[in-house]
C-alpha cells in the first residue's frame, strides 16, 4: 500500500471544485466533439445577438434572409425590407466584428499565457493597450475626420510600441520573458503618460476618447470587419502553426531547447502574431479587458494546457464570450448601450476572486 | 554502435572558466558516472554535450558526427537529457508529455503519426509507465514523474542519454529503480552518462567513473580505481574509508567524521 504524504498531496494535487478535479475535465478522446459543440454554441449566440436590438428580428427570419442572399434560391421575401437592411448593414457587421475581436483577444491571450508561462498574462501585458490608446489619442487630436483614421493610428501605435519593447528587451542574442515584461511595463507606462497628457488637452473631445478607452462598437460597418479580418486571421493562423513549439515552451526554456526548439525565433514569431491580432482587434473595439485573461483559463479547465487543443477552443470561446457580453451591453440598459469594457470588467472581478480561491490550494502551471 | 568522444573541451560562463581541457570517451553499452563536488563542472559538461552551452574550445564527436556543428533539432535526435526535478506543467497527461519527445523527428508543421505513437508507446513500456498513460502528470509521485521524463527522453530515440542528478531528490527505492533502468538502457545499446552525487550509487551502477574537480578531469577509470581515499581527498577535501560491498564487491565509500572526539562519545 502506498502511503501518501501530505507534502505530495499539497504540491501536486490538481485543483478541485466541489470535489471534482477541475483541470482538463474533458478526456482527450472527446475533445474534437467539444470543438464542434463549441462552434454550434457560438453560432447560436450569434443568431441570438443578431436578433436582439431596437427591432427584434426572429432567428428564423435571419436564416431565411441569409439563405436567400448566399444561395441562388428564389425565396419570396415575407419579411419587411427594413429587416433585411438592418440585418445586413448594421447587425451582421457588428456581430462579426464582436466575434472577431473576442476570438482575436482570446487567441493572443492563450499564446501570451503560454509564452510567459504565467496565468495572469493577457494580450495587453507588454504594452499593446497603451500603444493603441496613444495612437488613438493622437488621431483624435488631428483635425482630420476620416472614419478609419483612429483605428489606423491605434494599430500603428500598438505595433510601434511592441517593436520598441522587443528591441529594448533583447539581451545578447536572447529575449528572456522577464525582460520583455519589464520593458513592456516601462514603455507602456510612458505611453500612458503621453496619453494622459493629451487627454487633458482634449477635454472637449473627452467623450470620444473615453468611448475608445472603454471599448464599444457604436459605428461598426463592413469596412471595419474587412479591415480587421486579414490581420486577425493571419495572426491566429500563425499562432496555431506554432502551437507545438509554444506547448514545449510551457515546460522550461531549457527543456524546450533540448527538444530542438529555436526559442528565440519562436518567441519573436509568437509576439509578432499575437501583436497583429491584438492590435487589429483593439484598433476597432477599443480596450476591452479580461477576455484574453479569462477565456484561456476556462479553456484550460476543459482541455488542459496543450496549445494545439487550447488555441482553437479559446478562439471559439473568446468569440462566444464577447458576443454574450455584447448582448448584455445592449440589453441591460436598453435603449442605451453599456461600454463593452465595463461589462467584461464586471465579469472579470468575480473571476479573479475565484482564481484566488484556487490559488490557495494548487499551482497553476 | 558508436562512441562519444570529447577532446580538450573547455567552457566558460562569461569570463569564469568552468571546464578546462576535459577529454574522455564513452562507448555504447556503457554507463559513465560523472562525480565530483558541487561546481566541479558535471552539469556544465552535460550541458555542453546536449547543446545548451557552447564550449569555448575542444570538440565533441558522436561516431563521425561533430555534435557542435549540428542544429538543435538534429542534435535532439541524437542526444536526450533527463533533467533534475524538472518542471512538468499541469494540464498534460503522461502520454502527451512522452509524445512531445517525438518533436525532433517531426516535420516543422506536421503532427504525430502512427509510427510516432508506436515509438512513444515503446518508450513508456520501457520506462514502466504504460499503465499511467492517461493520468495527469500533476497527480504523479516524484518517482513516477522521473520515469515520465525518462520515457520522453527515450521517445527521442537518442544514441546518448544524459542524466543530470536525476536521482538526487528521490526516495531510495526510486533512486535504485532509476539507475537500474539506466543500466538496462545502456546494455540495450545507448550511451548513458549520469551525473551523480551519491558515490556508492555511482560505484554500483557505473561501468566507469569520471572524477571532476574545479573544472578539470582528475581521472576516468573503473570505480575501484577512482574511489580511493587519495583521489577522493583531492577532489572532495574529505577523509574517507573505502571498503567492499558485501554482495557485489564494488567499492563502498564510508565517510570519516571531521571531529574524532565525537567518536568517543558514541561508545
Amino acid at each position: 500500500m502506498r502511503t501518501i504524504r501530505l507534502r505530495d498531496v499539497e504540491a501536486h494535487a490538481p485543483p478541485r471544485l466541489f470535489g471534482r478535479r477541475v483541470s482538463g475535465w474533458v478526456a482527450p478522446r472527446r475533445q474534437p466533439a467539444l470543438l464542434a459543440v463549441a462552434l454550434l454554441i457560438v453560432a447560436a449566440i450569434a443568431l441570438l445577438s443578431v436578433a436582439v436590438g431596437s427591432v427584434f428580428i426572429p432567428p428564423s427570419v435571419t436564416l431565411k434572409i441569409l439563405l436567400s442572399r448566399l444561395l441562388p434560391l428564389r425565396i419570396a421575401p415575407d419579411w419587411p425590407a427594413a429587416f433585411e437592411q438592418i440585418l445586413i448593414e448594421i447587425r451582421l457587421p457588428r456581430v462579426a466584428l464582436v466575434a472577431l475581436t473576442g476570438a482575436a483577444l482570446a487567441c493572443s491571450g492563450t499564446a501570451y499565457q503560454g509564452l510567459f508561462r504565467n496565468p495572469l498574462a493577457d494580450p495587453y501585458l507588454i504594452g499593446v493597450a497603451s500603444g493603441a490608446g496613444l495612437g488613438a489619442m493622437v488621431a483624435i487630436t488631428l483635425p482630420v475626420t476620416q472614419p478609419l483614421l483612429v483605428p489606423s493610428c491605434a494599430f500603428v501605435g500598438a505595433v510601434l510600441t511592441i517593436a520598441l519593447v522587443y528591441a529594448l528587451a533583447r539581451v545578447g542574442g536572447s529575449t528572456p520573458v522577464t525582460t520583455l515584461l519589464l520593458a513592456g511595463v516601462a514603455v507602456g507606462t510612458l505611453a500612458t503618460a503621453f496619453s494622459t497628457f493629451l487627454l487633458l488637452r482634449l477635454s472637449q473631445q473627452a467623450t470620444r476618447v473615453l468611448a475608445f478607452l472603454l471599448g464599444g462598437y457604436g459605428g461598426a460597418g463592413w469596412e471595419s470587419v474587412l479591415a480587421v479580418l486579414p490581420f486577425s486571421t493571419l495572426g491566429c493562423a500563425l499562432l496555431y502553426l506554432y502551437a507545438r513549439p509554444l506547448t514545449l515552451l510551457l515546460f522550461d526554456v531549457e527543456q524546450a531547447r533540448q527538444l530542438g526548439v529555436d526559442v528565440e525565433r519562436v518567441t519573436l514569431i509568437v509576439i509578432i502574431a499575437a501583436t497583429l491580432t491584438t492590435a487589429a482587434a483593439v484598433a476597432f473595439s477599443g480596450l476591452i479587458g479580461f477576455v484574453g485573461l479569462i477565456v484561456p483559463h476556462m479553456g484550460r479547465l476543459l482541455v488542459g494546457a496543450d496549445q494545439r487543443r487550447l488555441l482553437p477552443l479559446s478562439t471559439l470561446g473568446g468569440a462566444g464570450f464577447l458576443l454574450l457580453a455584447d448582448l448584455l451591453a445592449r440589453t441591460v440598459i436598453a435603449p442605451e448601450e453599456l461600454p463593452l469594457g465595463v461589462v467584461t470588467a464586471f465579469v472579470g472581478a468575480p473571476f479573479f476572486l475565484w482564481l484566488l480561491r484556487r490559488a490557495r490550494r494548487a499551482a497553476f502551471f | 554502435m558508436s562512441e562519444l568522444t570529447i577532446e580538450n573541451l573547455s567552457a566558460a560562463y562569461r569570463d569564469r572558466t568552468v571546464l578546462c581541457d576535459v577529454s574522455l570517451a564513452v562507448g555504447s553499452g556503457q554507463v559513465l558516472g560523472l562525480i565530483g563536488p558541487n561546481g566541479a563542472g558535471k552539469t556544465t559538461l552535460l550541458r555542453a554535450i546536449s547543446g545548451a552551452l557552447v564550449p569555448t574550445a575542444g570538440s565533441i564527436r558522436l561516431g563521425d558526427t561533430n555534435l557542435l556543428r549540428l542544429r538543435a533539432t538534429e542534435r535532439a535526435r541524437r542526444v536526450a537529457v533527463v533533467p533534475q526535478g524538472a518542471h512538468l506543467p499541469e494540464g498534460f497527461t503522461v502520454a502527451e508529455v512522452v509524445l512531445l519527445g517525438r518533436t525532433p523527428h517531426l516535420p516543422r508543421f506536421g503532427g504525430e503519426g502512427a509510427h510516432d505513437r508506436e515509438i512513444a508507446r515503446q518508450a513508456m513500456v520501457r520506462a514502466a509507465i504504460w499503465e499511467l498513460r492517461d493520468r495527469w502528470v500533476g497527480e504523479l509521485s516524484g518517482g513516477e514523474r522521473q520515469r515520465v521524463l525518462i520515457a520522453r527522453a527515450l521517445a527521442q530515440e537518442p544514441q546518448v542519454l544524459l542524466l543530470d542528478e536525476a536521482t538526487a531528490h528521490l526516495d531510495l527505492k526510486h533512486q535504485t529503480a532509476t539507475l537500474d533502468m539506466a543500466r538496462r538502457l545502456a546494455r540495450s545499446g545507448l550511451i548513458v552518462i549520469a551525473a551523480l552525487h551519491d558515490l556508492n550509487l555511482a560505484a554500483l551502477y557505473a561501468d566507469r567513473l569520471a572524477l571532476l574537480c574545479a573544472g578539470r578531469l582528475l581521472t576516468c577509470d573503473t570505480p575501484s580505481r577512482v574511489l580511493t581515499p587519495e583521489l577522493l581527498r583531492r577532489a572532495y577535501d574529505v577523509d574517507v574509508v573505502v571498503g567492499s560491498h558485501p554482495l557485489y564487491h564494488t567499492p563502498l565509500v564510508a565517510l570519516v567524521a571531521e571531529d574524532d572526539a565525537w567518536q568517543g562519545d558514541q561508545r
